[in-house]
């Protein structure tokens, strides 16, 4: 399931559509937590693009380099073709971050004339502000904003450049559900014109209605990268566990219907779309015993995919963010 | 979307000139500054209001000191005073901004990090500036100052351009100190500075013991140096030792606690 760069090894050349992000074989550590563990991912403009994971999984690690605030350990990073600071000082990429904070002495519009000022070349601030519906409290001063009111300001700041790529830590951390809604309609708007936007978080269903592809990070890895249709096929597919002793994931690769395969001991599990033809196959063509069938919701499949016993890697959650 | 489009536009697009600093970014950053009423009092009043009240003494204006009277020589001092406090006062900005995590929100802009210093300074530079006129200009109004203008001209420049020294004293010291308190902070130590540094008193008025100690002090040598034209008694290579160690220090430090501050983790 996980994807792998296949292409853009090359410079890109002037008649090549331009990947907006290109990671290859990136890690991170933080002492002897691995927070970024070998992740290659592409990101072909216009994307709408969620990264999806529980907390520790390595999302604001991911994307911190992606912006050129962390560097890498190992590995290739490019932001449409350029280096990660470059890409920014020429305001191809913005980003809300959680942690971006903002002056509480200065008003909304000085926050947004500040920064406009800061790029080669800017859209208005004042319009900006109209798009993203704060016009009205231009000239209050920040600290007497609301922290709704302050992240729709970052996101007005974000936008004053007009990026090719967007890049959106949690974005409604906070909002209520109508502000939430009303943002990703501003968003999805937005990306109807090109722009890129790859956003990070942990609501299953944010991901599942607002992007094109979800990236499923689990443990600084990608472990599953597809449609958001896609993904639900996995979520509605069934775990077929069986008692098989001596059994190898290798071996077992190419088990009908299996997408993903584990091996516990004597115990394998495999991840069905087909739990019928798994099954069958387990049984006659292996010496599988004490067959099992479960269905899988979509947060067992999330939880499945994402999880801690999903894995031989233990991370303390929150530790790797 | 069409990919002729993104292609052309990565090409078109660039960097900022000189890294982002700009003279909105100044006007914004100045006007920051003024809102803190503190600040305001501090580097713009207290100095102005020291020389109505000892600047002014009957006397003063009687007694020749070089080319102008003691009065001038007072007005030197308090404009120094005020200047090296603008100037502490805009360097130490940075220690709020990185407590809010406005220098965070920077990064993800064109803005350099050589370019924010650079705001920093001049904005920094023109609070200082500010505090210089405003001494001077009670100074004039007040009709007991004496020199020759090229004197009034020649002696508050001297005192705003050495007042850099101190845009590097508060850069260091925003990156080093957190926010809390750090201005009450500040105009301790500048207090103490000016008083043994001889803005007050003359060192000469100083037990011995305490001028050989006082002589060392970073505004001991910036105060000499900016009473010089006035005094017309030449210069003493020591203060000029004093006023460049003293900067290499404040912008070493600066530097040193910028790079850990910015470092790229």
């Amino acid at each position: 399931m996980t994807q792998t760069a296949t292409s853009g090894t090359g410079k890109s050349a002037e008649n090549t559509r331009p990947l907006a992000v290109e990671l290859a074989g990136v890690h991170k550590h933080f002492g002897h937590v691995h927070a970024v563990d070998g992740v290659d991912l592409d990101l072909r403009s216009g994307e709408i693009v969620a990264i999806l994971g529980p907390n520790g999984a390595g999302k604001t690690s991911t994307i911190d380099i992606i912006l050129g605030l962390s560097r890498p350990d190992a590995g290739r990073v490019k932001v449409f073709g350029l280096q990660p600071r470059q890409a920014i000082s020429r305001g191809l990429v913005s980003a809300v971050m959680q942690t971006g904070g903002l002056l509480r002495d200065l008003t909304v519009f000085e926050t947004a004339e500040y920064t406009a000022s800061l790029f080669a070349r800017s859209q208005n601030p004042r319009e900006v502000l109209r798009t993203a519906g704060i016009a009205d409290i231009a000239d209050r001063r920040v600290g007497k904003c609301s922290g709704g009111e302050q992240q729709r300001l970052r996101f007005a700041l974000a936008l004053l450049s007009n990026p090719d790529l967007l890049v959106l830590d949690e974005p409604t951390t906070g909002m209520d559900v109508e502000g939430r809604r009303g943002f990703w309609a501003a968003i999805r708007k937005d990306a109807e014109n090109g722009r890129t936007v790859l956003f990070a978080t942990h609501y299953l269903e944010e991901a599942d209605a607002y992007s094109d592809r979800i990236l499923l990070l689990r443990h600084g890895r990608v472990v599953a990268d597809g449609t958001s249709s896609e993904i639900k096929a996995m979520a509605a597919g069934r775990t077929v566990r069986a008692t098989l002793p001596g059994a190898s994931a290798a071996a077992l690769t190419n088990v009908p219907g299996a997408e993903t395969v584990e091996v516990r001991g004597e115990t394998v599990l495999v991840h069905s779309n087909d739990s019928d033809a798994t099954a069958r196959y387990l049984l006659t063509q292996t010496s599988a015993r004490d067959l099992e069938i479960t269905a899988r919701g979509i947060e067992d499949a999330f939880i499945a995919l994402t999880g801690d016993d999903a894995g031989s890697a233990a991370v303390t959650p929150g530790a790797a963010r | 979307m069409s990919t002729p489009t993104i292609a052309a536009d990565v090409a078109d697009r660039r960097a900022p000139a000189l890294g982002g600093f700009n003279l909105t970014v100044l006007k914004l950053e100045v006007r920051r500054l003024t809102r803190n009423p503190r600040t305001v009092i501090i580097a713009l009043v207290v100095p102005a209001a020291f020389f109505l009240l000892f600047g002014l003494n009957r006397s003063y204006d009687s007694l020749a000191v070089g080319h102008g009277n003691y009065s001038a020589f007072v007005m030197i001092s308090l404009a120094l005073y005020g200047a090296v406090l603008a100037t502490t006062f805009g360097g130490a900005m940075v220690s709020m901004e990185r407590s809010q995590g406005w220098s965070r929100q920077l990064r993800l802009t064109p803005l350099t990090p050589a370019a924010y210093i650079a705001i920093k300074v001049a904005t920094a530079l023109v609070l200082g500036a500010t505090s210089v006129a405003a001494v001077y200009i009670v100074g004039a109004v007040t009709h007991k100052a004496s020199m020759s203008t090229g004197l009034w001209i020649g002696t508050g420049l001297s005192v705003w351009v050495g007042s850099l020294l101190f845009a590097a004293f508060g850069l260091f010291i925003g990156y080093l100190l957190p926010a809390e308190n750090v201005m009450q902070l500040i105009g301790l130590i500048l207090g103490l500075l000016s008083f043994v540094g001889g803005l007050f008193i003359p060192v000469s008025e100083f037990a011995v013991a305490v001028q050989d100690v006082a002589k060392w002090t970073p505004l001991y040598g910036l105060n000499q140096l900016v009473h010089t034209p006035l005094l017309g008694n030449g210069v003493d290579w020591t203060w000029v030792v004093n006023v460049l160690g003293w900067l290499v220090i404040f912008s070493g430090g600066a530097m040193w606690r910028f790079r850990k501050d910015t470092a790229r983790v």
